[in-house]
Parts: C-alpha cells; structure tokens; sequence
C-alpha cells in the first residue's frame, strides 16, 4: 500500500511563485571565488595547491581525505592567493582555497576524458562521481558516492528520486526538473545500472504540475521510470517522508534507508552526475534560488561554487529596505547568514531573503498544551513533552521519548503559537547528549 | 559543458538599484525563520470574543444582573491575576476568560462579593499556585465555581427566573460581604435537572435550546453555545473531538438508560441540552491546558466526561454533574497523554517499547 503522502506535516506558505517560472541564468564570474575545504558531510578535503599556483576552471584543488570525502575543483580560473580561513554558511570559520578569477579568461576547462559510463561496473562508477567531487545538492551535502555502493549484503530495489522540494520559496530543483528532464533520466539510467535496480520512481509534488510533465515526457521508453505526484505537505521531501510516501514502507528508527530497499537521491544531485557522464567536468557550479520579498530581482542562477554571498546578491539587484533575514536554504531549516561574504557552497539549495513582516519574532509565551505540535510531527512524537524536558535540561529522558528520530524538521517550532523554539531546543539537547557520551562509555 | 554552459549569461540591468556596499542591519534566528500565524494571544483573544454573544444572551435573560455577576468574577480574576502574575500576563486574555466562564456558571442573584471571591480563588488556586499559564491541572474557572459551590450552597442554587424585565435586579446583588442577604425579593425557579431530581417534573426541550429556563448565566440557551463554539471549531482553536465525544457518549449511555426504564429516567435530549452540560462541553472541557494533547486522548477524555456526567445526574446526590466530571477528567489528563502516546514512526507499537 501507498498513498501520495504522509501523516501530521504543515502547510507553511509556498511563495514559490517569485521564482518557480523564472528559467535559469547563467551568473558572471566573480572577482573572487572561496573554496571551503569542508562543503561536504564527512571529513574535510586537503588542499594540493600553493599561494601563486595558476588554475584552471575545473583543476582539482584539494584532494579527498578518505572515503566519506570529496575533492574540491577550481570553479573558475585564476591565481590561488592563498589558504586562508573564511565564514562558513553553518556560521564557524573554515579554511578555503581563495582564488582570484583571471579577468579575462574565456573559463574553458583543460580538455577532458569523459568516463565511458557503460564500461563501468557499479564501484567504478562510484569512485567517478567521488573524483568529480560531486555530493546531495538537497542540501545535505552528502557524499553522493556513497549512496552508488550501499553494503554488500543489502538489496535495493526502488531508487527514488526526491523532487518534492517542499522547503518555502525553493525552485532550483523545479527548475532543473522542467528545463533538463533528460539529464534527470540519464542520471537516473547510471546510477540504476550501477546499482542494479531495475524500477525508479520520481517523487514530485504536484504544486509543480509542469515539472511532472516534463519529465513524464521524456521518460526513456527503456527504463522503469515511474513520475509521482506527491501531496503538497512539508517535509514531504524528508527521506523517510518520501520513502513512505512512494513505497509505503517505514524506515524503521535508526536505521538507513538500504533497509527497506530504497536509495533516495536528490534529483538536482542525479543531474549533477548525469553531467560527469556528459562532460566529464566535475561540480563546480549549481543552481541556486536567490529569492524573498527582500531580495530586488528574485532569480534562479547558475553560480560558480564559492561565489560570495554579496557578489549574489549584488548580481540581482541588492536587498530591499524591508530585507532582514537572509538564509541559505529553505526557511524552514536552512541556515542564517551573518556575514556577506560568506561562499555559497555545493549545499547551498537557494538564498532566501526574508522581510521584517515574515520574521517578525513574538514572544515566548507558556506552553498551553494546545497539542499542535503534536499533529504537525512527522515522525509522531510528543515536541511539547520533549520541550518541557529540554526546559528542565533532563536530556537522558528525552532519549526514552525517541529525541533520536526527531530529524529538526521544525515543523513544530512552525505551528507552536506559544513561539516556543522547539525544534531549537532539541538541536541543543542533541548537542548535549553528543557531549555527554564520552563521559558515559 | 553541454547545456549548462550554453545558457546565456544575465546582465544586470541598468535601472537596477545600487546595491549598498556596508552591510544591512539583519537578524539572527535558529530556523524555521517562518512561522504561523496563529498565536497563543489570538487564540485566547477569539475565545473571549466568541464569549459575548453569550454574555449577551445572558443579560437578555437575567438582566442587568448578569452583567454585573459576570463583571464581579471578571474583576476578581484579573485582580489577582495582575497582583500575583508577572506583568504584562493580562495582556494573554486567559484571566478574562477564566473570569467570564466563571461568571456564566453563576446564577444572576447572587451577592457581587462572592464571584468576586470565586474569581480570586479561580486564579488564585486554579492557576497561579500551579505555576501561572498553562501549568495548571484543573480548569481554574471551575475550581472558582467549586469553591463557591462548597462555601455558599444556598446562593449559588437560587436560581431566579429568566424574564421580567432588563433592569431589575434578580436578587440582593449589592450585600454586603458576609452580611446575610435580604430575603430575595424576586421569583426564583428550579432549574430544569432541579425540577426533575426532586420533584420529577419534566421541561419541553424547546425552552432548553432556547435558554428561558432557570440556571446560570451561561447554561441556558445550547443553541447559542453551540454556535459559538462551531465558530471556535471552524477556527481550529478548540478541539471538536472533545464536545462531540462528550455529547455522543452522553447521549447513549442517558438513551440506554431511558430504554431501560423510560419513567425514571429522562430522554437523551433533554439530558443533552439541560444544565451545564453544553457549556462545559464546548467552553470548560475543550480549555486546552486542561484537557489531552492526543487527538484520541481527546476521545478517550470526552467519553469519560460524559460517561460521570450522567453517573453523578442519574444515580448522584446533585441534580447537576458536569463540574465535578470535568474536574475528574482533569486530573486524568497526564495519564490520557502517556497512554495515547502515538506510535513513533519506523517504531514497533507501543507494546514492545515498554
């Protein structure tokens, strides 16, 4: 059994029309473009070039550093000037690779093999997308590798394309979706072929009518791709949401989603490897939303990897007067931005410019145990319980009501009309625990 | 690169605002940035409004008294609200509406000093010894009343009559604290319940949807409660689960028992729409610090409410029975929560959790 959706969620305003019918542009080079060594979950990549080296777009600049890793390549040519700390969008420091793009440089990378795909056993094809650098562009930023080798003793049967895209104001999947539909399928052949599946489904809300066209379309007459129209519902595209949504299995707590046979890949990320088998060029640009009431012309751009915050928002315009947030992501969960010369990263979904009006922040009032927090989990937990054991900071009894399979959706901190910041507090209370463990092995 | 590359490169157009070089003023929040709209001052503010066109009603029934009965219990709970609470805690409306609940469940003859007094206790012991806002396990408007209930049995059961005039007071409204009241000098009634637990005479329903009937304030026109609340429901600030269990499970237990011996005891609908009943269903039950976070905890909480409603009216020493079912119900709410906890996703049920 399967239905198109899933239980509890919210229904947060979409404001996807500022930018969902807006094809994507392609962004001028910045003057400078900051490469963070760590873009990526797992460990951060080392650096393999010097203060004054010459770069080309596309020459790898810092080396994997194991398997959970990958490689970082220039996003455009120029002189590196150094390795040196930047602002990273998580809001800590991290060092990155600076170049100083060559002024008038025509940006064409060095001539390239491009990897003769169906040559290649499933592992080769894994070790490809690793040594194109190329990791979830959902935002997660994982190791997208790694999802092309699950464990030996695993069988995959489903791999499921999330193109839910239910964060706020997002279009950059969408857009991919209606203007490279056929890459979306060629991405969604290799990694198919190299895992051994034989059946895809590709989840789509159905607020995006035309990208579930498109892609039905184009379906390949030889692949077992099936298009779904999914419940407009956030976090429909939470891998478990969607997994249950498309296969009507539940991942059980704990563990991954190789243990009810699915794989489940962004579909900006299958574009992405689609691309290494096109071009043979690695991730050095994605598409990015840059969107919000408090952002002068919204758009949906191509931009070179490490390209500053500033030199994107200058691109469209600058801010509003009303302008107070900006955020990498959706609003729901992404990240807050600080510094403008922050880089935008491989991870970095959309720059979403919230106004005063949207952020207004209330203040906090007592739980009154209206229990909206609880209708609104997606995963059937009890946040104004949890909220409560957090206040007394009793975090070890938190675990007993299952704090682990709290994903931070903050779908509660939405609905709470107390203003209480729930899904804040059990990132906390996480970030407790994570501390205490040492101590307690 | 294939398409990618193809796409043409943006130029920013020249009317385009300059871009201001030093950095805006901006804001610092954990996510989600966004939030709904609903809030716990609206959702108090629309219960208060919802509440006027009963106090409407009420004063066109009682008259001027009921103004003033509900305007004494208002008074008293906003007064300790203000004196024991940290400041600023009136402007949440959940005191004035503690106190207009109180006011409705009082019967319009009674000296002003007592609910003034009920609403101090309402607060006072309802709420604020708890801990203030949305710590408190019963439901502080009737605490008040409970209070009263046991300190003045007699006033708070003279129940004048509805009808004879908008400014005539219906009783000794203005004695003295302490002092005993004149001998009221108006027409008092039995309530409906009263009328059929001691003298076993029976009321047509319509005067009970209607609401001339003897009775508090508030429980006398369901029709009107009932709209009301409708209103709170289709606003998703008060959950339909509980009235609707409430009245359902008090319907077929009061129908079952009428089958059974029809002469003794009353039909449904008139155990239904008499007495506090729908009030306390649609106002008192559906407090939401009170009552179930669990939508089957909000079942399970109704059916037991109506299940004691009609134990205390068919088989109890009082005619009337939803305070005390409520209150009881009350204090089962933090055991309703942890059995009605939902089963976590990816999770056994909860059996094998244990």
């Amino acid at each position: 059994m399967s239905s198109n959706g899933f239980r509890h969620g919210v229904h947060p305003p979409e404001r996807k029309e500022l930018t969902a019918s807006l094809p994507v542009r392609r962004m001028p080079f910045p003057k400078e473009v900051v490469l963070p060594l760590r873009q990526h979950a797992g460990k951060p990549a080392v650096p393999i070039v010097a203060r004054g080296d010459r770069v080309e777009r596309g020459d790898k600049v810092a080396a994997s550093d194991g398997y959970m890793s990958v490689p970082m390549h220039a996003s455009a040519a120029g002189i590196v000037t150094g390795i040196d700390w930047c602002p990273h969008p998580d809001g800590s420091m991290v060092e990155a690779v600076h170049i100083a793009v060559e002024r008038h440089s025509a940006q064409l990378p060095r001539p390239r093999m491009v990897p003769e795909w169906e040559s290649l056993v499933g592992e080769e094809v894994a070790r490809a997308v690793q040594e194109a650098g190329v990791v979830g562009l959902g935002g997660a930023a994982f190791p997208a590798h790694v999802k092309l080798a699950p464990p030996k003793d695993t069988k995959i049967e489903t791999l499921i394309l999330n193109g839910a895209e239910c964060e706020p104001y997002l279009t950059s999947d969408h857009r991919v979706m209606v203007e490279y539909p056929e890459r979306v399928h060629f991405g969604a052949r290799i990694m198919m072929k190299a895992l051994g599946v034989e059946h895809a489904v590709i989840g789509v809300e159905s607020n995006k009518p035309d990208a579930v066209e498109a892609l039905r379309a184009t379906i390949p007459a030889d692949l077992d791709i099936t298009v779904r129209s999914l419940t407009v519902k956030y976090p429909q595209g939470a891998e478990k949401m969607l997994i249950h949504a498309v296969t009507g299995r539940e991942v059980p707590s704990g563990k991954l989603p190789v243990h009810v046979g699915a794989i489940v890949q962004n579909v900006g990320t299958i574009a992405a490897i689609a691309e290494v088998f096109e071009t043979g060029l690695p991730l050095i640009e994605r598409i990015v939303t840059v969107t919000g009431r408090g952002v002068v012309r919204p758009s949906n751009l191509i931009v070179p990897v490490g390209t500053r915050l500033r030199d994107v928002l200058d691109f469209c315009g600058g801010l509003n007067a009303d302008a107070a947030e900006i955020v990498f992501g959706g609003p729901m969960m992404g990240a807050v931005q600080a510094d403008l010369d922050t880089p935008l990263t491989k991870g970095t979904t959309g720059v979403v410019v919230l106004t005063h009006e949207e952020t207004a922040s209330r203040e906090t009032l007592p739980c009154i145990k209206c229990g909206r927090c609880v209708e609104s989990c997606p995963v059937f937990l009890m946040p104004q319980h949890l909220g409560a054991l957090a206040q007394l900071g009793r975090y070890e009894e938190m675990q007993q009501w299952n704090l682990a399979d709290c994903m931070l959706c903050g779908s509660c901190s939405y609905v709470c009309p107390s203003g209480i910041p729930l899904s804040q507090m059990f990132a906390l209370s996480k970030a407790a625990l994570r501390r205490q463990k040492p101590k307690v092995a | 690169m294939s398409t990618l590359s193809n796409v043409p490169i943006g130029a920013a157009p020249a009317h385009s605002a300059p871009f201001h070089p030093e950095t805006p003023r901006l804001e610092l929040t954990a996510s989600p940035h966004v939030h709904s709209a609903d809030s716990t001052m609206r959702i108090m503010w629309t219960v208060v409004i919802s509440l006027m066109p009963i106090v409407a009603a009420s004063v066109v029934f009682f008259g001027i008294s009921a103004l003033l009965v509900i305007a004494a219990a208002v008074a008293g709970a906003l007064v300790t609200e203000r004196v024991t609470g940290p400041r600023n805690t009136l402007r949440d409306g959940s005191a004035l509406i503690t106190g207009l609940l109180l006011g409705l469940v009082l019967p319009a003859g009674m000296p002003l000093w007592m609910p003034f007094l009920g609403g101090v206790v309402a607060i006072g012991f309802g709420k604020v010894i708890f801990g203030g806002l949305g710590q408190n396990v019963f439901n502080p408007a009737l605490v008040g009343r409970a209070f009263l209930q046991a300190a003045f049995p007699i006033a708070i059961t003279t129940w004048p009559t509805s009808g004879s005039g908008l400014f005539a007071l219906r009783g000794d409204n203005f004695a003295l604290p302490l002092m005993s009241a004149s001998a009221p000098d108006v027409v008092t009634a039995a309530t409906p319940l009263g009328l059929l637990k001691f003298e076993q005479t029976g009321t047509d329903l319509w005067p009970l949807l209607i609401g001339n009937t003897g009775g508090s304030l508030g429980e006398t026109s369901a029709l009107l409660i009932l709209l009301c609340g409708g209103y709170l429901a289709w606003k998703r600030y008060l959950d339909w689960r509980i009235p609707v269990s409430i009245l359902a499970t008090t319907g077929v237990l009061s129908g079952t028992l009428w089958m059974i011996d029809g002469a003794r005891y009353p039909d449904p609908l008139f155990m239904l729409f008499s007495g506090g009943l729908m009030l306390g269903a649609v106002y008192m039950a559906t407090d939401m610090v009170t009552s179930p976070v669990t939508r089957a905890g909000a079942w399970i909480f109704g059916a037991g409410i109506g299940a004691l409603v009609v134990l205390i009216r068919a088989w109890g020493g009082l005619p009337e029975g939803v305070m005390y079912a409520i209150l009881l119900m009350n204090a089962m709410v933090p055991f309703i929560n942890r059995w009605t906890r939902p089963r976590v996703f990816g999770t056994p049920g909860r059996r094998s959790r244990a």
